[in-house]
């Protein structure tokens, strides 16, 4: 199941767990939330599924179907690497500045990013 | 971390902490690793005594902010670079023009501040990207296009003022402005064209004003910050469509040319075109080297590409407008062509608006649309699975002629098969009475010897281009003042005249120094430079 889909369960559980009395969405969601549209603004241009996607073409190609070329169906990524490459970047991927993508916001990447626990 | 050139320890920390009053800590970056993020990650000096870097970096959101920065920043004869988004790749980065700078990073203006879509214009901030008004632009359904260059991460102020293009009727991107506000070294704040009538009904639909036009001073220069600025937009259209002209023979191009000029000074195109070569360009390949080390005949080349199996030439246009229109043009097009012997046609790609989104989604070439992508950012690919990690731009200027076309591509590719670096580019049309040459340098972050022979390579080519008469249109900052020098008449006089006004607008020389090679008047001393 790709991550945008995952979150759309999330929401809808969260929904039903409202409606059960249960307490709102965990901060953790929330940041996930955050992180879903943090990757949507700033990442999916390039690493996004699906053809015309230069990052996942990049990777699809060093990963020669070892590891998911869409940063989306990695199950891997723990938040400190995902750090390390938006502020130092690699490749023709230059590093994102934080007027760009705020400490905040990585966290919330990283955390969306990042496999479930 | 280089501290700003003549500014003490003492006094840039002091300085640090005043803007930090204005903008919050949390928006002035001091750290070694929050200042390289404004690195030139594509610096062809990566690593090496040349390689400019920031001493601090400062980050405004409003107009109010940025004349409080400016006006500490001359009290303590700080530089301030300005930069929009800071993504202007190939061209230097974020990085300033003079080590020791403090950025002046304007991304966090990034407010929309107007769209209207009966006069088909927008009032922008420099933080504004492609995809940031494209997206407004959308949430709202209104039938308007912006015109996008190919990377969609760009600012639109920023493209602007660096001469930026894409492809649409608007592609010309300083063509494209109406109108801007402007922060002066002297902290005063002024509006251009009609904006500066109080209450200007027309700010963003009459360029002029009255008196002289100042508006392309504060394009490729250091003389003001540019805090708004005007953009013209593209009505949607109901059609685009491509005719690509395929010709078989090297002295094809003449006649090609000599065809497209007259449609474009006629109006029959108003938009894109890319001449391409399968011949002369491509991947690097001994033949075309030798052939084009000596005098190779027509003939020679003809050979060249009977053996290839290719034709010499490919030719795109590209028609925007009402469907009745595009198709009157297209067709005249087509039988203009017709009188070059053996050419072939290909007819589209044709796109209908409006699209759905998920007719968006499906377009491959999204920028020939008004769609900002980073499609075309290709890193590794299955065909080129080993890339550098940057490349720098080398942009000429030719005549829109084929002799002209045909002098420069050799001469060009001559020189980069000589230096065993650069990559022939493809001609473009991002202006109407001249064609551009885009050619790129491979840089990399790991290998000195290979920046350094890249970097010879370049300053011989910037050489022999002006020696044949074709300037650079837009330039690397590690490389302006070898562009300005080759724009030399008269003693340098246009240089000369940048420096007065320099030291008239800018007496303490804050504004982004060495920008387009103005340099204040005390930096141009510590050079030995009298210009």
């Amino acid at each position: 199941m790709n991550r945008t889909n995952r979150m759309g369960l999330a929401a809808a559980a969260a929904l039903v767990a409202l409606h059960v009395g249960a307490p709102l969405a965990s901060a953790q969601e929330t940041l996930k939330q955050r992180g879903l549209e943090v990757f949507g603004y700033w990442c999916a241009p390039c690493h996004g599924a699906g053809p015309g996607n230069p990052g996942t073409v990049a990777l699809s190609v060093r990963y020669q179907g070892v590891k998911p070329a869409a940063l989306e169906e990695r199950t891997d990524l723990a938040p400190e690497v995902t750090k390390v490459f938006v502020r130092s970047g690699i490749s023709i991927m230059a590093p994102f500045r934080k007027t760009e993508i705020t400490d905040a916001d990585l966290e919330a990447l990283a955390a969306y990013l990042a496999p479930d626990e | 971390m280089p501290l700003p050139p003549g500014v003490s320890r003492r006094d840039f920390e002091a300085a640090l902490r005043e803007f930090e009053q204005v903008v919050g800590e949390d928006w002035v970056f001091s750290s070694a690793e929050d200042v390289a993020l404004y690195r030139d990650a594509y610096s062809p000096f990566w690593d090496e005594d040349e390689e400019r870097l920031a001493s601090a970096a400062v980050a405004p959101d409003g107009v109010e902010q940025v004349q409080a920065v400016v006006n500490i920043a001359g009290r303590y004869r700080i530089p301030l670079y300005a930069i929009s988004t800071g993504r202007n790749l190939a061209y230097g980065g974020a990085a300033p023009a003079l080590s020791g700078s403090v950025v002046l990073d304007l991304k966090r203006m990034n407010r929309v501040l107007e769209v209207s879509e009966k006069n088909a214009y927008a009032l922008v901030e420099p933080g504004v990207s492609y995809f940031d008004l494209y997206r407004y632009i959308q949430d709202r359904g209104l039938k308007v296009w912006i015109d996008v260059p190919l990377p969609g991460w760009g600012s639109l102020i920023g493209n602007a003022l660096d001469h930026g293009a894409g492809v649409t009727p608007m592609r010309d991107h300083f063509s494209a402005q109406c109108g801007m506000e402007v922060v002066l070294a002297n902290g005063d704040v002024l509006r251009t064209g009609m904006g500066a009538l109080p209450g200007a009904a027309t700010w963003q639909q009459f360029k002029y004003g009255i008196g002289p036009l100042i508006d392309g001073l504060f394009s490729q220069s250091n003389f003001g910050i540019v805090t708004k600025m005007g953009i013209w937009l593209l009505p949607e259209p109901e059609v685009v469509r491509s005719l690509r002209v395929i010709a078989p023979r090297h002295d094809d191009v003449i006649a090609m040319l000599e065809i497209l000029s007259n449609l474009f000074y006629s109006g029959v195109i108003d938009s894109h075109v890319q001449l391409t070569s399968p011949v002369l360009n491509g991947a690097r390949d001994a033949e075309r080297a030798a052939l084009l080390a000596r005098t190779a005949t027509a003939e020679d080349w003809d050979g060249a590409a009977e053996r290839r199996n290719v034709p010499f030439w490919n030719l795109r246009l590209t028609f925007y407008g009402a469907r009745k229109i595009v198709d009157a043009r297209w067709e005249y097009a087509r039988e203009r062509y017709a009188a070059i012997r053996g050419v072939r046609y290909e007819d589209g790609p044709t796109y209908g608006f409006p699209m759905s989104a998920d007719e968006r989604s499906r377009v491959a070439e999204k920028n020939i649309v008004g769609i900002p992508s980073l499609s075309n950012f290709a890193g590794r690919t299955p065909a080129n699975p080993e890339v550098a990690d940057g490349h720098m731009d080398f942009s000429v200027i030719v005549p829109m002629d084929g002799r002209a076309v045909l002098e420069a591509l050799k001469t060009l590719g001559h020189a980069f098969a000589e230096a065993g670096a650069g990559n022939l580019g493809t001609i473009q049309s991002f202006h109407t009475r001249a064609l551009l040459l885009i050619n790129s340098f491979p840089t990399m972050r790991g290998d000195r010897d290979a920046n350094r022979r890249v970097r010879a390579a370049y300053e011989r080519a910037v050489k022999v281009a002006a020696e044949h008469g074709w300037g650079q249109y837009r330039v690397h900052a590690g490389f302006m003042d070898l562009a300005l020098a080759t724009y030399s008449f008269n003693d340098n006089a246009l240089t000369r005249f940048h420096h007065a006004l320099k030291d008239g607008l800018d007496p303490n020389g804050i504004l982004s120094p060495g920008r387009y090679g103005i340099w204040p008047k005390h930096l141009r001393e510590l050079k030995g430079s009298s210009a």
